[in-house]
C-alpha cells in the first residue's frame, strides 16, 4: 500500500506539525520507502500470538490515594513559554 | 605523573581514597581536557563548577576523615537526555533549547548522591533518534577516530549516545551515562572502542529521562572497562515508585561480583546473525570472540533465533508509534519553543511550534507513529508489530533453554563518516540489525571492544543475556576484554 501527497498532509496534520506542499512532497518517497519495508511484518503468521505490551514480566503497583506531591506551581510554569496569573496562558480558544 | 585523565573509574575513586591524587585534581584534568576538545562538539553544556564542587565536597569529606561515598571523586559526563536541576536539558533538540528543568532525574541524582560530579550535558541524537549523532540541533558529534593513511574524513561517533561515546573515548570523561532504545548505548560503544550496557529493561528508572519509546528506553551507563560499567550500574539500578515500570529488586553488587571464568557457561552463537554478505572483518572478529570465550571455559552451541530479520521493521513500528504519543506533549504550552504566528488559534499555534521545534529526523518518526496508529491501520501495523515482538522475544526464551549468554557482533560495520547515510534514513536504520533484538526482548546486553578493522577502525561485540542475568553478561565482557588486550586509543588531532 502506497501513500500519496493527501495523506502525507493528513498525516502531517494529525501530527500537529505544519509542513509546506514541498516538504510534504519530500516525505511522500520517504514515508513510502520506510512503510514498504515494514510491511514484511504481514508475511509473519501470528496465529494465536497475543501482542506484546511488557516485555518484563511486572504489574503495575497501587499506591495510597494520597496526595505525594504538588504546591509546586512556581517550578510547573517556570519553563512556560507564557504563564500569567499563576496559569499556562495559550491563544484566545473561543470565538 | 599519572596522566589522571586515563584512569579508569576504578582506579580514580581507588587511587583518590589511597591519596594518590586529590579529586580536585581529578576534576581540572578533565575539565581542561573537556574545554580543549571542541572540535569534537561532544558537549553541549560544560559545566566545570559542578565538577569542581563535587571534587571539593569529597576532599573536604576525605580530610575530615568522613565515610566516602561509592563514587567520591569521579568526575561524569551526564547524555543530555536526563533532565539535571538547573542545567539546561535539550534532548538535542531546538524544541527543548533553554528549557531548565526544576528537578532531577531519578538516575542522574543517584549518581550526584554517590559522590560522582558532572562535567557537563553530552550531545546525542535527537530525542535520540538517530544512529550517527547526526539529527542533533546542537551540530554533529566528530567522532575522535580517524581512518589509518591520512584519511581526515570526518567518523561518526554512533548514535544515540555519540558525545557520550566520543568524550570517553577522547579521556574528555571516564565514563558517561546513555540511554539505549534499539542499541543507543552499544552502538556507539562499539564505534569508539568502548564499553556499555543496557541492563534489563526496568533495573533503572525512566523518570526524568525525556522519552523516546518507553516500552524500549533504558539508560545504562558507559566506561572503558567493563569493571567500570558494573561500578556504574550498581548506582544506576534501583526501584523508584516514580517509574511504573521500575523493578522492584535488590541490585546485584555487580562488581564484586565480577569473575571471568566461564566454566560451565554455555554461549549461543545465533545463526541468523551470520548473514550472506556479513562485512569479513566483523565475522572474523566474532571468530575470535567465540575463541575467547571458550578459553575462558565456556561452551559453544549454535542456536537459531528465526524471526531476527524481522526485528528492525518491528522496531520502526514500535518505537515510532510510542514516540508519536509520547512527543505529543511538545506543544508549545507548558515548556520548550512556541511559535505563535500572527493571528494564530491553537491549532495553529501547536502545528507551528512543532515544525519548528522538531529536526526531519523527529518529523518522520512521528508521522510514521502517527499513520501506523491511525484509524484502519492500526491492527494492519501496530498490533502485528506487538505480535511479532511476542514471537522474537519467544526466540531468546527458547535459545536460553540451550544456553546462558548470546555472543554477536554489535554493529554490521566500523563507523561510517558523516554524511555517507545522511540520504537514505533506511540504510541508517540497518545500523541496528544486531542491537534491537534484545531490546525488543527487553534483555541486558553489553558491547565490548574486540578489535582494530584494517582501517585501524574500531569492532565491538555484542553479549545478550537473560532477562536479569547482567552478571552473565559482565563477566562474558570481562573474560572478553582481558583477552582482546584492546588498548588502542585515538590519536589525539583535536
Amino acid at each position: 500500500m502506497s501513500i500519496d501527497l493527501q495523506t502525507v498532509k493528513k498525516i502531517a496534520s494529525l501530527s500537529r506539525i505544519s509542513v509546506t506542499d514541498a516538504e510534504a512532497e519530500a516525505m511522500v518517497p520517504e514515508l513510502n520507502n520506510i512503510l514498504g519495508w515494514v510491511e514484511q511484518l504481514g508475511e509473519v503468521d501470528v496465529t494465536g500470538v497475543e501482542p506484546m505490551t511488557a516485555v518484563i514480566p511486572n504489574h503495575l503497583r497501587l499506591r495510597e490515594d494520597a496526595v505525594t506531591d504538588g504546591n509546586v506551581r512556581d517550578k510547573v510554569l517556570a519553563n512556560a513559554p507564557q504563564a500569567e496569573h499563576g496559569f499556562f496562558a495559550v491563544p484566545k480558544v473561543i470565538e | 605523573m599519572t596522566e589522571l585523565t586515563n584512569l579508569t573509574v576504578a582506579e580514580i575513586r581507588d587511587g583518590f581514597r589511597v591519596g594518590d591524587f586529590s579529586a580536585r585534581e581529578v576534576a581540572q584534568a578533565f575539565n581542561a581536557n573537556v574545554a580543549a576538545a571542541r572540535a569534537l562538539n561532544a558537549f553541549i553544556v560544560e559545566t566545570p563548577e559542578k565538577a569542581l564542587e563535587a571534587a571539593d565536597a569529597a576532599d573536604r569529606a576525605k580530610a575530615a576523615g568522613e565515610a566516602l561515598k561509592p563514587l567520591s571523586g569521579v568526575p561524569i559526563g551526564m547524555k543530555d537526555l536526563f533532565c539535571t536541576e538547573g542545567v539546561q536539558t535539550t534532548a538535542a533538540s531546538h524544541m527543548l533549547e533553554g528549557f531548565t528543568p526544576t528537578y532531577e532525574s531519578t538516575v542522574s541524582k543517584k549518581l550526584w548522591d554517590a559522590g560522582a560530579g558532572m562535567l557537563g550535558k553530552l550531545n546525542l541524537d535527537q530525542f535520540a533518534m538517530g544512529s550517527s549523532n547526526e539529527t542533533s540541533y546542537f551540530g554533529n558529534v566528530i567522532s575522535p577516530w580517524r581512518r589509518g593513511g591520512g584519511d581526515n574524513a570526518a567518523l561518526a561517533p554512533g548514535g544515540s549516545s555519540g558525545g557520550s561515546s566520543a568524550a570517553i573515548s577522547a579521556r574528555l570523561c571516564p565514563a558517561a551515562t546513555g540511554t539505549d532504545t534499539g542499541g543507543s548505548i552499544r552502538q556507539p560503544a562499539a564505534f569508539t572502542g568502548i564499553s556499555g550496557i543496557k541492563p534489563t529493561y526496568g533495573r533503572c528508572s525512566r523518570w526524568g529521562i525525556v522519552a523516546f519509546a518507553s516500552s524500549l528506553d533504558q539508560a545504562g551507563p558507559m566506561a572503558r572497562t567493563v569493571r567500570d560499567n558494573a561500578i556504574l550500574l550498581e548506582t544506576m539500578a534501583g526501584f523508584d515508585p516514580k517509574d511504573s515500570t521500575s523493578l522492584d529488586l535488590a541490585v546485584p553488587q555487580w562488581e564484586a561480583n565480577l569473575s571471568s571464568d566461564l566454566k560451565g557457561k554455555k554461549v549461543g552463537i545465533p545463526k541468523e546473525y551470520r548473514p550472506d554478505g556479513l562485512n569479513a572483518e566483523i565475522s572474523a572478529m566474532w571468530d575470535r570472540g567465540i575463541e575467547w570465550l571458550k578459553d575462558a571455559g565456556a561452551e559453544v552451541v549454535e542456536v537459531s533465533l528465526p524471526h531476527t530479520k524481522y526485528a528492525l521493521p518491528t522496531y520502526y513500528i514500535i518505537a515510532p508509534a510510542e514516540a508519536s504519543s509520547n512527543l505529543a506533549r511538545y506543544d508549545g504550552v507548558r515548556y520548550g519553543q512556541r511559535d505563535l504566528p500572527d493571528g494564530a488559534g491553537l491549532q495553529d499555534m501547536y502545528a507551528a511550534t512543532r515544525a519548528l521545534g522538531f529536526g526531519p529526523e523527529v518529523k518522520r518518526r512521528i508521522m510514521i507513529g502517527t499513520y501506523v496508529l491511525s484509524a484502519g491501520f492500526y491492527d494492519a501495523y501496530y498490533t502485528q508489530a506487538q505480535k511479532v515482538r511476542a514471537l522474537i522475544a519467544r526466540d531468546f526464551e527458547l535459545a536460553f533453554e540451550k544456553c546462558d549468554l548470546l555472543l554477536t557482533p554489535t554493529a554490521p560495520s566500523a563507523s561510517f563518516a558523516l554524511g555517507e547515510k545522511q540520504a537514505d534514513p533506511l540504510a541508517m536504520y540497518l545500523n541496528d540489525v544486531f542491537t534491537v533484538p534484545a531490546s525488543l526482548a527487553g534483555l541486558p546486553a553489553m558491547a565490548v571492544p574486540g578489535g582494530l578493522d584494517a582501517q585501524g577502525l574500531p569492532l565491538g561485540l555484542q553479549i545478550i543475556g537473560r532477562a536479569l542475568d547482567e552478571q552473565t553478561v559482565l563477566n562474558a565482557g570481562l573474560a572478553i576484554e582481558e583477552r582482546a588486550g584492546f588498548t588502542a586509543r585515538p590519536d589525539k588531532w583535536w
